[in-house]
């Protein structure tokens, strides 16, 4: 996410940090870059245009001239103010406390409605809320059927009503949510263009005849300057409550988030980051800030880290780490947690510089898939004490795992390396990392 | 043609009167100066034209206005004009059909971008001209794709080979060149499923739709198109590259034209790769689908 943006950033504040002092026009030919690369990234252009001056104003002043720091104090104005721009805070979901809240979303064609109102469900189920996605696409072909199937998937009720316009079925959708006690009910309208003003005033109809608690238009963040238009367009018409960006797992620089946030005030409340019903985060302005200027997102990698590791467990890790007794089957454990805290490459990416570095390099996650079969073709004897594992059983090892004696070596090489550092770090001994001790290396 | 014209022309209009339409305005009666060569940077950024195509454009245009000699605004449009015409007229080539067995389509693209509505609107396209077209759907991941795409077949009358839901989607493809080959068809369209191009794992799976289907029929019969979301912004280049890398791309399909996006993008895209714009898409209608023009595109964009 908004990877390419760190970089261009990275490069035009490496510039600056290595002056000394700050001349007007070093920061001027900054700002310049600054407004390429947010340009470059599909802000709007009215918007960069803003956001430049009002950078430009606080960095030309004497502060920064004579500051010890220019290039710091110039990278903490663009900090500042790109999140004051993307919000100051992270705005949470209207509660699901009525029966039933009513959340409505809306969007352009292909903006990725359907897959957020699974999500959405999922998350209600997950807080032990009853949800029903309601089809309120009535002109796509199969439409409808997309969103059975999806209801089925992730076992929700789905709401239909055969020949019925999209506002009656909503409003019937609420009233049978409440009859049957539903707590959350999920509106997925059909894709339209924010200038078809027939299907935009039928958007009208569905909020005045079912009163929503969260109107929420679901944005592309490939989107480019045409942002703006359909925003406030979206906006001006239905009154959003908030906005969720799709797609955010692939490498646009995302602008488009600034420039809604900008024209709409809307809060972005969601950013969907995959095609797993899971793969949606609250969205963090200070985090996406931090993420622009190559700041890295710790605090969003911690957090992912505490919601899949199992306490108890890191406790007992914990444990034989101190007896330094780490074996195959820790080691087989860990890969697992890495493993649900989602992508690699998206996880690395979170990472403060390891973005950069990583850049253009496909994780190849099939690495891992070989290390978890070469443990899996071991003997339970063997994991506990990979010591015994001689010839012989490397042998054994790489046929019933599908590899070479090469490949079940290399494994060992690696995770003797990690034992010996673990050993060193839990005895603060730590003095950088062995080459070659993450398993995906391999 | 000139219904053509008109149809693209009208769809632009939500285009021309917001954007370029102030482009008109903007240089009717002035002379050429910095503060108008200024504007007009700004009116081409807004149009997602990006930042490089911009700048290169923009100093062409202030050359060609000194050694031409031009410096009334409607002159300047006309250069404008035909500079974007030029640089989208690059790479262009005809639709041939070789006759050595079936030609096969293989329609690519990010999620959402509209590969589904397009693959329909093509196939009634190539109908229309004559051709024997056959449908494949490969898109077996996304809930009812497959359904989505048996109405479309039905809307334009041409046979689908299908499978269930989480089948591979390279079997299908295999199956379905067979019969294509089998049965005689001029254009084999594979709809398949929406994958951002950072997915290193979901390109595989197209780059093995490919290899299965040149099993069947020669290379050369094999193209890949990709779909992009007109809305998009400099993105696109990005998806150009990486599924150009892929599975090829030997044109693109530009969807969603008929909004107020000016897909700008695609002048980007053809300064900096070496693939042609082929249809556009102007609506979800079965004969919303247009083939790409330049010039008309250019004359659309610019005449008020």
């Amino acid at each position: 996410m908004f990877g390419e943006l760190v970089d261009k950033f990275d490069d035009i504040f490496k510039k600056l940090r290595g002056a000394g002092k700050l001349s007007e026009k070093n920061i001027r030919d900054a700002l310049r870059e600054v407004r390429r690369a947010l340009l470059e990234a599909d802000v709007n252009y009215k918007v960069v245009k803003n956001f430049i001056k009002s950078v430009e104003q606080d960095a030309v002043g004497e502060k920064v001239l004579k500051s010890i720091e220019p290039g710091q104090q110039i990278v903490k104005i663009v900090h500042d103010k790109l999140i004051e721009l993307l919000g100051t805070k992270a705005e949470p979901l209207a509660p699901i406390d009525k029966s039933p809240t009513v959340y409505m979303l809306c969007g352009l064609q292909g903006s990725g409605k359907t897959t957020l109102s699974g999500k959405l469900a999922l998350q209600a189920k997950r807080k032990n809320k009853k949800p029903l996605l309601v089809a309120a696409d009535t002109y796509r072909p199969a439409a409808v059927k997309q969103l059975q199937v999806l209801g089925k998937q992730i076992d929700t009720d789905v709401f239909s009503l055969d020949g019925k316009k999209p506002p009656e079925i909503c409003l019937q959708a609420k009233k049978y949510a409440e009859k049957n006690f539903f707590d959350l009910v999920i509106l997925d309208t059909a894709g339209r263009l924010h200038i078809d003003d027939a299907l935009m005033a039928e958007l009208d109809e569905i909020k005045a005849k079912v009163g929503p608690d969260e109107i929420l238009l679901v944005a592309d963040s490939m989107t480019g300057q045409d942002a703006v238009n359909l925003a406030e367009q979206f906006h001006n018409r239905l009154a959003l409550t908030g906005v969720v960006l799709s797609k955010l797992d692939g490498d646009a620089r995302g602008g488009a988030a600034i420039s809604i946030r900008a024209v709409t005030g809307c809060p972005i409340k969601l950013v969907s980051i995959g095609e797993k019903p899971s793969d949606l985060e609250a969205f963090h302005p200070d985090r996406m800030a931090s993420r622009i200027l190559g700041m890295g997102d710790v605090v969003t990698l911690v957090e992912k880290a505490q919601a899949v590791v199992d306490e108890k467990q890191a406790e007992e890790l914990a444990e034989r780490l101190r007896k330094n007794a780490f074996t195959f089957d820790d080691f087989y454990d860990q890969m697992q947690q890495l493993k649900k805290m989602g992508p690699l490459d998206s996880l690395l990416g979170m990472i403060p510089g390891v973005g950069k570095a990583l850049k253009g390099v496909q994780i190849d996650e099939r690495g891992l898939v070989r290390v978890e079969a070469i443990i899996q073709s071991m003997t339970p004897e063997e994991r506990q004490n990979p010591l015994i594992i001689d010839g012989s059983r490397k042998r054994r090892i790489a046929a019933g795992s599908g590899n070479s004696v090469q490949h079940v070596n290399n494994l060992l090489k690696q995770f003797f390396a990690m034992r010996k550092m673990i050993k060193n770090v839990s005895k603060f001994k730590f003095k950088g990392m062995p080459k070659g001790s993450f398993p995906f290396q391999m | 043609m000139f219904s053509k014209i008109k149809k693209l022309r009208e769809s632009l209009t939500k285009t021309r009167d917001s954007v370029f339409g102030k482009i008109t305005r903007l240089f009717s009666g002035r002379k050429i100066n910095d503060d108008l060569l200024d504007e007009l940077e700004e009116t081409l950024l807004r149009s997602d034209i990006g930042v490089a195509a911009t700048e290169r454009i923009i100093e062409n245009l202030r050359e060609h206005s000194v050694r031409e000699k031009v410096s009334e605004g409607d002159d300047v449009i006309r250069l404008l004009q035909k500079d974007i015409a030029d640089i989208l007229g690059k790479n262009r080539h005809e639709f041939t059909f070789n006759g050595n067995g079936p030609q096969v389509w293989l329609i690519t693209g990010v999620n959402g971008s509209g590969k589904t509505t397009t693959v329909g609107k093509l196939a009634n396209h190539f109908k229309s001209e004559g051709r024997k077209v056959m449908i494949a759907a490969c898109d077996t991941f996304r809930a009812a794709a497959v359904e989505q795409l048996v109405i479309w077949s039905e809307r334009s009358g041409v046979d689908i080979i299908r499978a269930q839901t989480g089948a591979d989607p390279a079997a299908i493809a295999f199956d379905a060149v067979t019969a294509a080959k089998s049965r005689g068809v001029d254009l084999l369209l594979i709809d398949t499923a929406g994958r951002l191009h950072t997915k290193a794992n979901l390109m595989a799976e197209l780059e093995k739709i490919r290899r299965v289907t040149e099993k069947v029929v020669p290379a050369e019969n094999i193209l890949a198109k990709l779909v992009i979301d007109g809305t998009t912004g400099q993105n696109a280049v990005s998806q150009v590259k990486v599924f150009m890398d892929a599975v090829g791309c030997d044109g693109l399909i530009i969807t969603k034209l008929d909004g107020t996006a000016k897909g700008g993008v695609i002048v980007a895209i053809a300064e900096e790769l070496s693939v042609p714009v082929e249809f556009i898409g102007l609506g979800e209608g079965l004969e919303d689908i247009q083939v790409f023009d330049p010039a008309d595109y250019a004359e659309a964009l610019f005449n008020a």
